[in-house]
C-alpha cells in the first residue's frame, strides 16, 4: 500500500516499506537530496526536517509515521524566518564543508519560529542535537542571533 | 563583509555580453542567496588547461583542489580572477578529475592548496589578460599600452571603446602565451587578501550543493558493505540465501577493501534502494577467521608502548650532544605523555558511485581529497588506461584526512564491475567508526636539562608509536627512522643547544592514517606541555620563558608576542583562573594559542581562546579565521572525548553516541588574529590551528589548578 506524503507542498505517493526511514524516502524516492545522512540514530541532526512544523530526525522516523502529514525539507523552507536565517548564514559565512548545514538551518528555523528572541542558552539547547565536524558552532550561534534581530 | 552575490554587477555584465538568461529574483525585500546558473557558451577557448573563456564571455576555471570545507571554491579561482580582472560571480568553477594534464597536485591535503597555487595561478590569469588586451589592441589598431582590462572587458582608455572578453576570446586564445606576464601590485588587489564571500555557500544553505552521497546516474543501484569484525579478518564462508530472498535485492558480492598496504575481505549487498541493501545485509550469514587479530586490546597495547620507552629508538638529525649535556645538567626534568587513537568522523559517511562500462570505461563520482591518486592507482589496479577513468569530484562533506584514502571507492568500482550496473556504496556511521583508518596514538618520553639559571640546555622528545609509513608501505623497514612520526619536532625554533628526537617503532595491524595536522596533533601536546614544565621548574612565567628562547624577529617570536598582546597575558587573573600558551611549527604552517580557563565545580571551563596564525600572505582572512575556529572544535574533541579503543580485536566505539564530538554548548569563544607580513613564503591555514590547542588548554589548567595533564583524553568536568 503506497504511503501518501506531502513534501514541500506537493503530494507524493510512495510505494515503499513503511519502516523505511523518511530520510531515504525523501532522498531516493522523492528525489530531494538536501536532507543528509550522517549517523542513522538521531545523534548528528544532519537529517533534520520539519513534520507539521516540528523539527524531527528523518533518519529515525519511519515513512509510515510521516504519512498524511506535512513534511518540509531544506528545499522547501522558504518562509520569512528561513530566508532570514539563510541571509545571516551568508553574511557570516557560516558553512565550511556544508554537509551538516541543511540540518543546522532546519533546527535554527524551528527555534526562531517558536522563540523570536533566543538567548545563547536557548540557542545551545535547541542546536545541541546538530553536530558540525568542521566546527562552525561560533558562527551558527552568531547567525541565529543576527537572524532573530532581523525578523 | 562584502554582500553575498553582487547581483547588480552580474546583470550588468550579462547585458554587455548580450546573453539572455533568467535569474530567479526573489520578490521579497531580503536578498535570496541563490546560485545563478551562468549562460552556456557555444564555443570555448582555452587559455592553459586551467582557464577557458566562452564566446559569450563566461569564464570557466578548473579547480585542482577538492573543496572539503577549507574554502578553495573561493581562494583558488580568486588567484586567476584577480589578475584576469573578472569578478568571482561571473565564473563557472569546475573540480578537475585527476586528468594527467592538470598534474599531480590535484589533491587537498597538507594545507597546500593556496600556497602551491598562489604564484602559478596568478600567472595564468595575468597571461590570459595580456592575450585579451593584445587581441583588442590589434582589432582597434592601437598600442597595447593604451588598453586596460577591467570587469571582464578590455577598455581603450583614450577613446573609451570597450570589448567584452567573449568577443575577444577567439582571437586572444590564438596569440602567443606571454612567458613572463606582469603581475598586479598587491596594493591594487580587489579579491586577494580580502574577506570575499565563498561562491559555494549559497548552494550549501538551500540543499542544492551536491556531495558525493548525492551523485546520481541512470540505472544506479545501492550497496551496503559488511567488513570483518576485526581488521585482518578473513572471510571463511558466506550464506546469502535469506538476503537474496528479499524483494529489491540485486545481488550479494564479495569485494576487497583496499586501503594503504592492506587488502581486507568484504561482502556487499546490492539492492534497488539503500534501505533494502541495509536490511538485506542483516540477513547475511558470514563466518570470519579472526585468528591473530582477536586478542588485540588497547590497554595492553598502551602497556607495550610504555615498555618500549626504554628502547633507544632511532634518532635522525640530532643537534649538539643531548646525552652529555643532559648528564651534566644541574637540574633534570622527566615526564611521560600519552595520547589516544581518534577517528576522522566527517559527517558525510564514506560513499562513492562507480559505473564500470562494458566497453572498459570507468566513471566515478566521489567526495575525495585525491582525484589524481585515484586515476593513477585505479588505472594500475584495474588494468585501465588513465584516459578511460573519469572522476567527478563532488563537494566533500568533510575531509580531515579521511578522504585521502579511497577504500570505499574501490568497493564501488569492484561492485559495479560485478553487477554490470552503476553502484553507489554508502557506509553506515558504524562502518566508518569501526573500520577506521584512525589517527595513531603517540607516547612521548620527555627529558629536559636546565642550567643554574633555569635555561634549557638539553631536550629529548622520544616518540613511541606505530608508524604511518609502515601502514602505507609494506616494504617499510622499521630499522629506519620514520619522519612522519617525529613530525615537526625538528622545526621547533626554541634556542636549545642540545636536542634529540628518537623514534621507537611499535608494530600495529590496524589501518592508521593522516588525520588533520597528522602527528603534530599529538606531539605538540607533549612538546609544548613539557616546555611549560621546564618553565615552572625554572620558576619563570611560561610566556616570558618561551620568548626568552625565541630569536627576536623570528616567526616564533612574532607569534608569541602577538599572543601576549591580544590575550592581555600580563593582566592578573583571579584565583582559580589561569592562562596557558602553546605554539607549534610543522610542515603545514605555524600557529599558537592562549587559552584562559577557570575552575567550575570539580572541573574547568574555557573562558576564552585567542589564536594567532602566521600566514606570510593571506588570500582570504575570513576563511583562515574559520579554519582556526574549526580547528579549536576538532582539537577540543580530540583532547576531551574518549577517542577510539579496541577490545578483543574489535573497535569499542560505533557511532556519535559513544564516539562523541564537541557540540555547540561546549564550543568556547575564539578570537583569531592573522599575521600576514607578505613575502614569498606562504603558510597553510587548514591544519596549523590543531596542534597547539590541547597543550595551551592543559597549560592553562595547570596555571589554574596546579594539575598537570599528561594523558589525553581527559575529562573537563573532573580535572
Amino acid at each position: 500500500m503506497p504511503y501518501k506524503l506531502n513534501v514541500n507542498g506537493r503530494e507524493h505517493s510512495l510505494d515503499v516499506d513503511g519502516q523505511m526511514p523518511l530520510l531515504w524516502a525523501v532522498r531516493e524516492f522523492v528525489g530531494l537530496t538536501g536532507t543528509k545522512f550522517g549517523c542513522g540514530m538521531a545523534q548528528c541532526g544532519a537529517c533534520t526536517v520539519h513534520i507539521d512544523g516540528e523539527p524531527v530526525r528523518s533518519c529515525m522516523t519511519p515513512v509510515s509515521a510521516a504519512a498524511g502529514r506535512t513534511v518540509t525539507t531544506i528545499e522547501g523552507a522558504t518562509d520569512r524566518v528561513a530566508e532570514a536565517v539563510r541571509k545571516a548564514w551568508v553574511d557570516l559565512q557560516v558553512p565550511q564543508c556544508g554537509y551538516c548545514q541543511s540540518g543546522q538551518i532546519m533546527s535554527a528555523v524551528a527555534l526562531l519560529r517558536r522563540n523570536g528572541k533566543p538567548t545563547d542558552e536557548d540557542i545551545d539547547a535547541a542546536m545541541q542535537g546538530n553536530l558540525c565536524r568542521c566546527g562552525t558552532y561560533l558562527r551558527i550561534r552568531k547567525a541565529i542571533r543576527m537572524a532573530a534581530e532581523s525578523i | 563583509m562584502t554582500p553575498p552575490l553582487s547581483r547588480r554587477r552580474f546583470l550588468a555584465w550579462a547585458g554587455i555580453t548580450g546573453t539572455g538568461f533568467v535569474l530567479g529574483i526573489d520578490t521579497g525585500c531580503k536578498p535570496k542567496p541563490k546560485v545563478a546558473a551562468l549562460p552556456e557558451a557555444k564555443e570555448w577557448f582555452s587559455f592553459t588547461p586551467y582557464l577557458s573563456i566562452g564566446d559569450n564571455g563566461v569564464v570557466t576555471i578548473y579547480n585542482t583542489k577538492p573543496e572539503i570545507g577549507q574554502g578553495v571554491w573561493q581562494s583558488i579561482p580568486s588567484l586567476v580572477c584577480e589578475e584576469l580582472e573578472v569578478p568571482l560571480d561571473m565564473v563557472n568553477i569546475r573540480h578537475t578529475g585527476g586528468e594527467k594534464k592538470f598534474g599531480d597536485m590535484q589533491f587537498a591535503g597538507g594545507s597546500f592548496s593556496v600556497r602551491s597555487s598562489y604564484h602559478e595561478l596568478r600567472k595564468v590569469g595575468a597571461a590570459a589578460k595580456e592575450m585579451l588586451i593584445g587581441a583588442a589592441a590589434a582589432q582597434w589598431q592601437v598600442p597595447e599600452t593604451e588598453c586596460e582590462a577591467e570587469n571582464a572587458m578590455v577598455v581603450h582608455k583614450p577613446s573609451g571603446r570597450k570589448l567584452g572578453y567573449g568577443a575577444l576570446a577567439s582571437a586572444a586564445a590564438k596569440r602567443p602565451v606571454p612567458e613572463k606576464p606582469v603581475l598586479k601590485d598587491p596594493s591594487k588587489f580587489k579579491l586577494l587578501g580580502k574577506p570575499v564571500p565563498r561562491p559555494d555557500i549559497p548552494s550549501k544553505i538551500d540543499g542544492t550543493a551536491l556531495f558525493g552521497i548525492d551523485a546520481k546516474t541512470d540505472g544506479m543501484v545501492y550497496a551496503s558493505v559488511e567488513h570483518g569484525p576485526v581488521p585482518g579478518a578473513k572471510l571463511l564462508s558466506l550464506d546469502d540465501t535469506e538476503a537474496l530472498k528479499m524483494k529489491g535485492v540485486v545481488g550479494v558480492h564479495r569485494c576487497t577493501r583496499i586501503i594503504q598496504k592492506y587488502r581486507f575481505d568484504a561482502v556487499a549487498v546490492v539492492a534497488d534502494s539503500y534501505w533494502t541493501a541495509l536490511q538485506a545485509r542483516k540477513k547475511l550469514s558470514l563466518k570470519w577467521d579472526n585468528r591473530g587479530y582477536d586478542s588485540f586490546d588497547t590497554s595492553a597495547y598502551e602497556e607495550k608502548l610504555r615498555a618500549l620507552a626504554s628502547k633507544p629508538g632511532i634518532t635522525e638529525k640530532p643537534t649538539g650532544d643531548f646525552d652529555r649535556s643532559y648528564a651534566s645538567a644541574p637540574v633534570k626534568v622527566e615526564a611521560f605523555y600519552e595520547t589516544p587513537m581518534v577517528s576522522h568522523s566527517p559527517i558525510e559517511p564514506m560513499n562513492a558511485l562507480a559505473k564500470w562500462d562494458a566497453s572498459g570505461k570507468l566513471e566515478i563520482w566521489a567526495s575525495t581529497q585525491v582525484p589524481r591518486e585515484i586515476v593513477k592507482s585505479f588505472s594500475k589496479e584495474y588494468g585501465l588506461s588513465e584516459d578511460d577513468i573519469k572522476v567527478n569530484v563532488m563537494f566533500n562533506g568533510g575531509g580531515f584526512g579521511r578522504r585521502l584514502y579511497p577504500d570505499h571507492v574501490h568497493e564501488a568500482v569492484q561492485l559495479s564491475k560485478a553487477v554490470g550496473r552503476p553502484v553507489k556504496v554508502i557506509w553506515t556511521r558504524e562502518d566508518d567508526t569501526r573500520q577506521g583508518p584512525f589517527r595513531p596514538m603517540t607516547f612521548s618520553a620527555m627529558k629536559g636539562g636546565l642550567d643554574n639559571e633555569g635555561r634549557p640546555v638539553a631536550l629529548q622528545h622520544k616518540v613511541i608509536a606505530p608508524s604511518l609509513s609502515a601502514a602505507d608501505d609494506a616494504t617499510f623497514k622499521n630499522t629506519k627512522e620514520d619522519g612522519s612520526m617525529t613530525e615537526g619536532l625538528n622545526d621547533q625554533k626554541y634556542e636549545i643547544p642540545n636536542l634529540k628526537n628518537p623514534y621507537v617503532f611499535a608494530d600495529l595491524h590496524i589501518p592508521i592514517a593522516a588525520w588533520r595536522a597528522v602527528t603534530s596533533t599529538t606531539l605538540a601536546f607533549a612538546h609544548e606541555c613539557f616546555i611549560d614544565e621546564l618553565a615552572v621548574k625554572a620558576g619563570r612565567d611560561p610566556m616570558e620563558y618561551r620568548l626568552s628562547l625565541a630569536k627576536k624577529g623570528s616567526d616564533l617570536h612574532r607569534i608569541l608576542t602577538k599572543l601576549k598582546e591580544v590575550s592581555g597575558w600580563d593582566k592578573p587573573l583571579p584565583s582559580g583562573s589561569g592562562r596557558g600558551v602553546a605554539q607549534y611549527e610543522f610542515f603545514a604552517g605555524h600557529a599558537g594559542f592562549v587559552v584562559a580557563v577557570s575552575t567550575k565545580g570539580t572541573g574547568v571551563k574555557i573562558d576564552k581562546v585567542w589564536g594567532v596564525i602566521d600566514m606570510g600572505t593571506v588570500v582570504n582572512p575570513d576563511t583562515v579565521k574559520a579554519q582556526v575556529e574549526g580547528a579549536v572544535a576538532m582539537a577540543l574533541t580530540a583532547a576531551t572525548k574518549n577517542g577510539i579503543r579496541f577490545e578483543k580485536g574489535q573497535t569499542v566505539q560505533s557511532n556519535y553516541h559513544d564516539n562523541p564530538i564537541v557540540r555547540i554548548h561546549e564550543m568556547p569563544e575564539v578570537e583569531v588574529h592573522i599575521l600576514a607580513d607578505g613575502g614569498e613564503a606562504i603558510k597553510g591555514a587548514g591544519e596549523p590551528g590543531l596542534p597547539p590547542f590541547a597543550p595551551a588548554l592543559c597549560n592553562a589548567i595547570h596555571a589554574a589548578t596546579g594539575k598537570r595533564i599528561r594523558k589525553l583524553p581527559f575529562n573537563m568536568d573532573g580535572v
